[in-house]
Formats: C-alpha cells, sequence, structure tokens
C-alpha cells in the first residue's frame, strides 16, 4: 500500500470477520476486508491553530485510502439498477464521482455530463416517461440544487420520479476555506422540499444504504414524485470505518403495488358510466405504463364512450374511433357522467373561465352532471405550491392510480351491461365512428390554411415531419413550442414512447434537454426521436445541445421559431387593450428578434449537425431529409424553422 | 392538461368573428366549413394587412388569419362587416377588447379587407402530406 495506516491488516480482518452480509455485503465492502482502511473521520486530527502556508504540512498517519465512502453508495446505487446518473460537476461530491468512474466503472450508472442543472432534472424526468424507471441526478451543494429547482418543480407537478443526490459539507470544522463554505448548507433539501416527495440527510453509510432505498420506493409509488437524498462530503471521501464496514449492507428494494380503486366506490362508478346516455371519458396522466393505453381502451369500449385525451401521458390512440380529443368542448357541455382519470385540473376541465378584466367564470357542463374522479393525487397533497388547481365538487372521489383501477372498473361495468344498454352503446359507436371520421377531415381541411405561407404555418411544419417518420419507430419526445396541437391531430400516435406529455409546471426551459433525455432512453430500443422545440425554451439551457453530442445521442430537433415567448406577447396585448393604450408596443420586453438567435450557428457550436434558418416552406422537407439521415447514424441534428406563433 | 378549450360559444360566434382570442384558449374544428374565398370589402386590404401586423391580431389568428390554438380561423369564411366590428369592440368570449379608442372604424374596415382578401386553401386532395 502506498500510505501508512493507523489500521492495519491484521485488526481489520478482525474486525471485519465477526459479521458476514452474505449476499448482500456490497463489493466495496468485501474489498474492504482484503486492505487496510485509513482513520474514520473521528479519527481525523483538528486544526488546533490556523496553519500559514509556510508551515510544513500536518503530519497524518494515512494520506490515501482505496476504499472511501463513495465506493459502498456506488454499490447501493447499482442495486437500484440505475443507467445514468446526470450531473453538472460539483465539488461536494467529487467523491462519489470518482467512485462512480473508478470504483463503478462509469457503467449502471454512467455519468452524463451536463451544462446545467436544470438540464439534468429535466433528462432524467422525460427519460422516466419513456423507460419508466428513474435516472439519478448528482446536484452540488446549495447553488445546483438551486439551478436544479425549477426543473424538480416541473416533475414534481408531472408527478414523475427523479432521483436526486446532493451533495453537501456539514461538519463545518472540515470545509475548505471560501467557497466550500458558500456552498454548504445546514438542511440542503430544504430549498426544494415544498415540492419534492421526501428527502433525508444521512449520517452514516448504513442511513445512506437504507435512505437511499427508501427514496427509491417512495418515489416510485404512485403519485410518484422527485426525492432528494443529501450525501455528505465525508461520508463519501473518508475510508469505510472498520465498525461500519462489519455492518454495511444493501437493503431489499421492493416497489409498492399501486393503489387500486375501493371496490364500492369502483361498483358506483360502473353504475353511472354503465347507465349513462352521454358518458365521457377524460385522461391526463393517466396511462403511467404502455399497459395503460390498452386497458383504457377496453373500458372505453366496454361503453363505447368517447374519450378526450389532456395529453398529460399517452393516453389513448389518435385515431382511434373513440378518441374524440378534438371535440371536448362540445362532449363536456353534452355530457351526463364524466369519468376523470388523473386529471391535473378537474374543476378547468368542468368548467369555463373568462380572462378579461373582471374575471368570471361559469360551468361547462348541464344541471346535474355526475362526476367521478380516480387520482393518485389525492393521497398526497401539499400546501405551499399552488399546482393543486380549484376544488372539484365530484360525486365519486378515488384516491387511487387510475391505471391500477382501470382493470376493476372495466370488470365492474361489463357485469352491468344488459341487452339494451349493449344496443344503445353500439348505436352510440357507431355515431362516435362517424364523427370521429369527420373530426379527421375538418383537421386535415384546416392544416391547408396558409399552406404556402411564409412564416410556416405550424401545420406545414408538422405535416411536413410527419411524412418523413410516420415510416419509423418514432417517438415525439418533447413539443413544447405550442403548435396548436397539429401533432395530435395530424400524426397516428398508438404506442406509450410515442409522445411524454409536458412540463407539468409550465416552467419554460423544459423541452430541449426533456428531448435529450428522452432521446437517451430511446437510443438502446433504436427509436427516433424528434422534438418540436419553442426558442425561448432553447436558450434557457442550449447547453444540452453539447450534452446529446458528446454523448451521441440522436435527436432530431425541429425549431418553432416564432421569435418571440409568444404566451407573454398575447397577454401583453392583452393588458394593452384592456388598458386601451399602446396595442402596437407588444414586443417590447416579450420577443425574440433585433437580432434574431441564429439556432444553427449555436447548435453547429456545441457539434450538432444543423441547418436553418429555414424561411420558404419548399425548403423545410429537404433539410428534414438531409438532418434525419444525421440523426440516423446515431448523432443529434436540428433544424431551425421560422414559423407562424402557434 | 391544464389549457382550457374553447367553449361552445366560440363556435356559434365563428360568424359574428372574433379578432382575437385568449391567449390561453385552444380553438376548436370549426364547426363551418370553409366558406368561398374572397369576398368583395369597401377597405383597402394592404393597409389592412400592415394593421393586422402592429395591433397583435396575427398572435392569436396568425398573420394570414389561419387560426390556431389561441384564437379561430378567420380567413376563407363569410364575416360580415356589421358582425365584425360590433365582437372586436365588445367581444364575449376570450378576445380582448378593440375599443374606438385604440382602433377607428376606418381601420377596421381594412383590417376587414385584409382578412376577406386571404385567399382559399388548397383542396386537401392537392395536398400529399396530408393524405395519410
Amino acid at each position: 500500500m502506498s500510505r501508512t495506516s493507523s489500521v492495519n491488516r491484521r485488526s481489520f480482518l478482525k474486525g471485519t470477520a465477526v459479521t458476514g452480509a452474505a449476499a448482500l455485503v456490497p463489493d466495496a465492502v468485501t474489498q474492504a476486508a482484503q486492505a487496510p482502511v485509513a482513520p474514520a473521520p473521528a479519527q481525523r486530527a483538528p486544526a488546533a491553530t490556523p496553519a500559514r502556508e509556510a508551515d510544513p504540512p500536518v503530519e497524518v498517519e494515512a494520506i490515501t485510502t482505496d476504499r472511501p465512502g463513495g465506493d459502498f453508495m456506488v454499490d447501493v446505487l447499482k442495486s437500484l439498477n440505475f443507467d445514468y446518473i446526470a450531473s453538472n460537476p460539483g465539488s461536494s461530491f467529487r467523491g462519489i464521482h470518482e467512485s462512480i468512474i473508478n470504483y463503478g466503472g462509469n457503467e449502471k450508472p454512467e455519468f452524463l455530463t451536463c451544462c446545467h442543472e436544470e438540464s439534468s432534472v429535466a433528462m432524467a424526468h422525460a427519460y422516466f416517461k419513456v423507460e419508466g424507471k428513474p435516472m439519478a441526478v448528482l446536484c452540488h451543494g446549495t447553488v445546483g440544487l438551486q439551478h436544479a429547482s425549477m426543473a424538480i418543480y416541473n416533475a414534481y407537478c408531472d408527478r414523475v420520479p427523479v432521483y436526486i443526490l446532493a451533495g453537501n459539507t456539514l461538519d463545518a470544522t472540515m470545509r475548505r476555506p471560501g467557497v466550500e463554505w458558500a456552498h454548504s448548507v445546514q438542511d440542503a433539501a430544504l430549498m426544494v422540499r415544498d415540492f419534492i416527495k421526501w428527502d433525508d440527510n444521512p449520517v452514516s453509510l448504513p442511513h445512506f444504504a437504507e435512505s437511499a432505498v427508501r427514496a427509491y420506493k417512495i418515489a416510485m409509488t404512485p403519485p410518484m414524485m422527485p426525492v432528494v437524498v443529501v450525501i455528505d462530503g465525508g461520508l463519501q471521501e473518508d475510508p469505510i470505518p472498520t465498525e461500519v464496514a462489519s455492518r454495511l449492507r444493501v437493503p431489499r428494494l421492493t416497489v409498492a403495488t399501486p393503489p387500486q380503486g375501493d371496490s364500492g366506490a369502483v361498483a358506483e362508478a360502473a353504475r353511472l358510466l354503465v347507465n349513462a346516455q352521454n358518458p365521457v371519458i377524460v385522461a391526463d396522466r393517466a396511462a403511467r405504463t404502455p399497459g395503460g393505453i390498452a386497458k383504457l381502451v377496453e373500458l372505453a369500449e366496454s361503453i363505447q364512450a368517447p374519450v378526450i385525451d389532456q395529453h398529460g401521458r399517452m393516453n389513448f390512440p389518435s385515431r382511434h374511433a373513440l378518441n374524440h380529443t378534438d371535440s371536448a368542448a362540445q362532449l363536456i357541455a353534452n355530457a351526463d357522467v364524466i369519468l376523470g382519470l388523473e386529471l391535473t385540473d378537474f374543476w378547468g376541465t368542468v368548467s369555463a373561465f373568462r380572462d378579461a378584466l373582471h374575471r368570471t367564470s361559469r360551468p361547462r357542463v348541464r344541471p346535474g352532471t355526475r362526476f367521478i374522479s380516480i387520482t393518485a393525487v389525492d393521497l398526497f397533497t401539499k400546501s405551499n405550491f399552488q399546482d393543486f388547481q380549484r376544488y372539484p365538487e365530484v360525486d365519486v372521489a378515488m384516491a387511487a392510480d387510475a391505471e391500477a383501477t382501470l382493470p376493476a372498473l372495466t370488470e365492474a361495468c361489463r357485469k352491468l351491461v344488459t341487452a339494451e344498454r349493449r344496443a344503445a352503446f353500439a348505436e352510440r359507436r357507431t355515431r362516435l365512428e362517424q364523427a370521429h371520421a369527420r373530426a379527421r377531415d375538418v383537421a386535415r381541411a384546416e392544416a391547408t390554411h396558409a399552406w404556402d405561407a411564409s412564416p410556416i404555418s405550424t401545420a406545414r411544419m408538422v405535416a411536413e415531419l410527419w411524412a418523413r417518420i410516420r415510416n419509423e419507430d418514432w417517438s415525439l419526445v418533447a413539443e413544447t413550442g405550442n403548435t396548436s396541437d397539429w401533432a395530435h391531430r395530424l400524426w397516428n400516435f398508438d404506442k406509450h414512447y410515442q409522445h411524454l406529455g409536458g412540463s407539468g409546471g409550465a416552467g419554460v426551459g423544459y423541452g430541449a434537454s426533456a428531448a435529450v433525455g428522452g432521446a437517451l432512453a430511446n437510443r438502446r430500443h433504436g427509436r427516433l426521436s424528434v422534438n418540436i422545440q419553442g426558442d425561448g425554451d432553447m436558450l434557457y439551457a442550449p447547453g444540452v445541445l453539447w450534452t446529446a453530442a458528446h454523448h451521441k445521442i440522436p435527436l432530431l430537433s425541429v425549431m418553432h421559431n416564432n421569435r418571440g415567448y409568444h404566451q407573454e406577447v398575447m397577454h401583453i396585448q392583452r393588458m394593452a387593450n384592456r388598458h386601451q393604450r399602446g396595442i402596437t408596443r407588444w414586443n417590447i420586453g416579450t420577443t425574440i428578434d433585433t437580432p434574431n438567435v441564429d439556432f444553427a450557428k449555436i447548435a453547429q457550436g456545441m457539434g450538432v449537425y444543423a441547418e436553418g434558418p429555414i424561411e420558404n416552406p419548399k425548403d423545410l422537407g429537404p433539410a428534414l431529409q438531409r438532418a434525419l439521415a444525421v440523426v440516423k447514424k446515431g448523432e443529434p441534428a436540428l433544424v431551425d424553422v421560422v414559423t407562424q406563433p402557434r | 392538461m391544464s389549457i382550457v378549450r374553447s367553449c361552445g360559444v366560440v363556435l356559434v360566434l365563428l360568424l359574428v368573428v372574433v379578432l382575437a382570442c385568449a391567449p390561453v384558449v385552444r380553438a376548436q374544428a370549426p364547426a363551418v366549413p370553409a366558406a368561398p374565398p374572397a369576398q368583395a370589402s369597401a377597405g383597402n386590404a394592404d393597409a389592412g394587412r400592415k394593421l393586422w401586423v402592429s395591433y397583435g391580431c396575427w398572435q392569436c389568428h396568425g398573420y394570414e388569419g389561419q387560426g390556431g390554438a389561441a384564437g379561430p380561423r378567420l380567413s376563407a369564411r363569410s364575416l360580415p362587416l356589421a358582425g365584425f366590428t360590433a365582437y372586436v369592440r365588445r367581444p364575449t368570449n376570450q378576445m380582448p377588447p378593440y375599443t374606438e379608442k385604440v382602433v377607428s372604424n376606418a381601420e377596421l374596415v381594412n383590417i376587414h379587407a385584409f382578412i376577406q382578401s386571404r385567399p382559399a386553401p388548397p383542396p386537401v386532395a392537392s395536398v400529399p402530406l396530408l393524405q395519410k
């Protein structure tokens, strides 16, 4: 060994021989038994007097260790089967960083180099929605977690688990003077505690192991949300203490089964749905898994009810005859029973709200319409951040996971169907099939308006993209540009990974990074990932393009470049009109022009193939074709399209 | 998602006219098929185009009046001037009001002329990209 140790091999082995943790003894501990370790943290010599630069080095017995605590942390992470850990590097987690890449071999998890913590978390956010398992994220002390906070809030609102490890140095006497103090905190998770599901601040390696596994379980139990485990710098960097090594083990993970609706409530919901004349099913984050789509189709077909997909997830095939998303307003207005599945906003679904000088609201439904809600969010609601929306007065409220409840609800419906109801369902199905076909025709006809316009219409852009991906195994990993829902109106969505939903918290800056995370998950499946990318969103953290290039993540980003924060353009216009002044000054503070941003150059500077700006619609198809050729070779590409506002 | 879809009232009012709709409201598929192209209008369409841009009408309805998530299509549709003016002055839905204090009647006539001058779109059958 290269250093002197206060704990010799004989005494160390004597200590560790006491217990044998069998299969659950991690590699780090097993290897620790073959090598001496340095003194535990408590044995560190405190600096009695301030050291001067000219002073000789303080004499210590051990100056190296080959069994730091970070190695054991990696054992725990490996037991949780993480594929990746996304991070912008930071000194508060340098210990585990080194353990990941050397002790862990930079595999499971593999370190992803990110240029901003907001990108790390957003990548993990979308990765989960494709792959169905969390990605880990490393955040640096105070600064990294603050950078990450908006993306964490998005994931929280979107009910997505993100597994966050936050570095910190709790022991004030062990902090390096200067920056490490500014980057240390008493209670690191406090700054995000209002919008995560759980956190802990382990003070020992056994404590870390238990909390790390517990955090995973909590994050993965509906409603799923981000969790934070703070990892102390000393725990990462110091040698595994002999007295601790003997009792280190990785706890077994058993993920909780999602909660299913109460049987009585399920029966009542079935009775209402079967007997309804105009039932409507509304789904937002209903399909957690690919199986969720099939379950929702079964329910809808069991009663031949129309489905409105609010697109929080890919819930229902876009070309299924019972998909009537385009007719949502009429269906809601005529419904006598509405089933809401994991709705973000049940009240907003059944109420109209007018944003005028005097704000008013009114029901959008007929009097007496019955409401059924199934949502796991009823099991876990916090108070400070107001993402829970207006209080919905429903008739049946199941605090349960919708996808887990669907099979029981479908079965209960089937049992109640009489011959008379079956005949009524068949007649309704015929009407709905015809209406669905009409809606598709209307959508295609609407898309022709401004077909040859410049700036390019969003319908044209989306149609051009569809023509080039429809024969591929494609995945729309992000759509942040507000393109008037054209993709859902024109494309054939029928697989869970083809649409990932939105950001959750509507925090701009999600899209570009989420697209890279979703594309990373798709890469191993050989899918073609495409992203319709807003310009304002891209400017939050464009460095994620470099991450995509560096890690060779194939992704086609098509810029919806309307050269503005267009939502805010419209809000300022509204205020000016309301105040009857300056209605031509909507551009001040809202547009992104003068100069126009050259996104192709930005992307090229990050090592990404890029073309644009494309202003003539006739140039768009060939540009997409060339970019796709690059993506099919395994690399990212970007096409900047100057577009109509929506 | 939380974005509120426009209600049936919008559909009823489409023929009455909407100039600009709420930023947070998705346009519905129109209940009414596209009207025959370009009706004669007393206003100046070129002047109307400039107003369409500077007064922000395009923000919700698109530069060509084609509509979108924020506002319904106005192009290639029959829009009587009287109803158009009445609705713009005192909209009943999400559209912000354009009062006489900020837009004159003469300007509205020109904006109306611009809308009415928008050409009819190509037939769907002639657009290969929209066949599948």
